[in-house]
């Protein structure tokens, strides 16, 4: 079981409907956000392009964040998913210097907190709440170790890219370009 | 061109424009734990070798820095959790690959060993307080345990020297472990971290010697150490021009960028070549205050790790 998800840049509209679920979704202080959007505008006029993304936590398989964490407080769990143990994290902030993707925010608790695919939810069979509410379906989400997924699918037959590859980090949320 | 922006409207609080997790606590940590490593490396080198009595301040004077430093700087750490009441995790675990792991275990010994050490020499180096408090003559077991630690002091000497040596090297790698941040991210920084601490840690004993011949070899020292340093410092730069592009930005900080004052200004030319300069016709012998340069380098050490953990922080991947 490898868990990713591929999003579909073609078809995001970056109406922030993933953002406002996960919020009410997984309780986030007002404030702060576990997920968001990004516009980038390439090129200049009359020869731009507009590319939209919906961005969070990669859940990397080499996840600097784990490695720094002195409690053992962040961890992969099944499924590759990256997860912070409230109560084993003394809130000391290694690992959101050490996020590239500056995916990571220390909750009004003390702790730090980040996405977790909605970890709760696919103990239930459900897909994350931003998948599951997309309103042009962009987002998709699914195991990696089995060839015939949806995601693997995609990831095979289309053009796709991951964010900051170069900070070898090897994310797990990839994006159809 | 390219243009990115939020539209979602992100801005969370110590993330965004840019990150403020780490802040004054830190840095003064990262000061003092340097000069305690030092100073507390060249008192067990200087035992070891069985120069106690030539050089008293190295061994026994400045041992009452360490045991000071480390205890407020690891105040300072503790107060810069955001999760306070969880610190005893930190020591339910060692974790080989987080350097804080390291560093909080190391920390775990290295200061009671600090402790120990100033109190086998507190008799000899504080006898008016001794005299007033006869604390070794009211309590018997105190005296004991002093007679103990006094046989055994050589084996502390030998735990102390990798032990600080360690704990010099680690103010560095915690910041060099974090590959997100391209400044902090180079390899030289442990080691420019211990040379800067052991150069700190050498200007405490020359502020605290008594006799010449102290002076004058721990000026000795503390020249060879911040020629080390500053070569450590152009090679570190040497990494960021060959380095990729997140590290070229993150080098534009200090060269040009909004560091370079408090960088070449405060750190290289006023914490490193003055003291050089001075120390250098001190010891041709010329009469130079010896307090002059030794507070320059103490100040340029500290002001380098607020440069370095500050501006370091400005430095990202995305956004």
């Amino acid at each position: 079981m490898r868990y990713a998800m591929v999003i579909d840049t073609l078809k995001c509209v970056g109406c922030s409907d993933c953002v406002v679920a996960c919020q009410t979704e997984n309780d986030v202080p007002i404030g702060f956000c576990r997920d968001w959007i990004t516009e980038t505008v390439n090129g200049s006029y009359p020869n731009l392009d507009l590319e939209l993304k919906s961005e969070r936590c990669n859940h990397c398989d080499n996840a600097p964040c784990v490695r720094c964490c002195p409690t053992g407080a962040s961890h992969i769990a099944e499924g590759g998913i990256v997860m912070v143990t409230a109560d084993e994290c003394i809130g000391c902030g290694a690992c959101i210097e050490s996020c590239p993707y500056d995916a990571r925010y220390q909750h009004p608790d003390g702790y730090v907190d980040k996405c977790t695919f909605c970890h709760h939810r696919l103990e239930k069979g459900q897909l994350p709440a931003c998948v599951s509410v997309c309103p042009t379906k962009c987002m998709y989400f699914g195991d990696l170790d089995n060839p015939n997924s949806e995601v693997s699918q995609l990831l095979k037959n289309r053009k796709h890219k991951t964010l900051a590859p170069e900070a070898g980090t090897n994310p797990h949320v990839f994006y159809l370009i | 061109m390219q243009e990115e922006l939020f539209t979602s409207g992100r801005n969370i609080p110590h993330i965004d424009p840019s990150l403020e997790i780490w802040h004054w606590p830190i840095s003064l940590y990262l000061f003092l734990g340097g000069i305690a490593a030092g100073i507390l490396f060249f008192a067990a080198l200087f035992y070891v070798l069985g120069k106690e009595k030539e050089y008293p301040a190295a061994v026994k004077f400045a041992a009452i820095i360490p045991p000071i430093a480390l205890s407020i700087g690891l105040l300072a750490l503790v107060y810069d959790l955001q999760h306070k009441l969880y610190t005893w995790q930190l020591y339910t675990t060692f974790r080989i690959e987080s350097p804080m792991s390291w560093g909080a275990w190391v920390l775990l010994i290295v200061t009671p060993l600090s402790i120990l050490w100033l109190f086998s020499y507190y008799a000899e180096i504080y006898p008016k307080t001794e005299e007033k408090l006869q604390l070794l003559k009211k309590f018997k077991f105190l005296a004991t345990f002093e007679q103990f630690i006094k046989t055994n002091r050589i084996y502390i000497a030998y735990a102390l020297i990798p032990l600080t040596l360690v704990l010099g090297v680690y103010t560095g790698i915690l910041l060099s472990a974090f590959n997100a941040r391209p400044l902090w991210n180079n390899a030289i920084l442990g080691p420019l971290f211990l040379t800067s601490g052991l150069s700190t840690g050498a200007a405490a004993i020359i502020l605290m010697a008594k006799t010449k011949k102290e002076k004058h070899l721990f000026g000795k020292i503390d020249l060879a150490l911040i020629i080390i340093e500053l070569a450590l410092i152009v090679h570190m730069i040497m990494g960021y021009y060959a380095g990729s592009q997140v590290q070229l930005e993150a080098m534009q900080l200090l060269v040009g960028g909004d560091f370079t004052l408090m960088f070449f200004g405060f750190v290289v030319i006023l914490g490193l070549i003055i003291p050089a300069i001075l120390e250098l016709i001190e010891l041709i012998g010329y009469k130079v205050p010896v307090i002059v340069p030794a507070m320059l380098v103490i100040l340029g050490g500290l002001i380098f790790r607020f440069v370095m953990v500050e501006a370091g922080q400005l430095t990202r991947f995305l956004y």
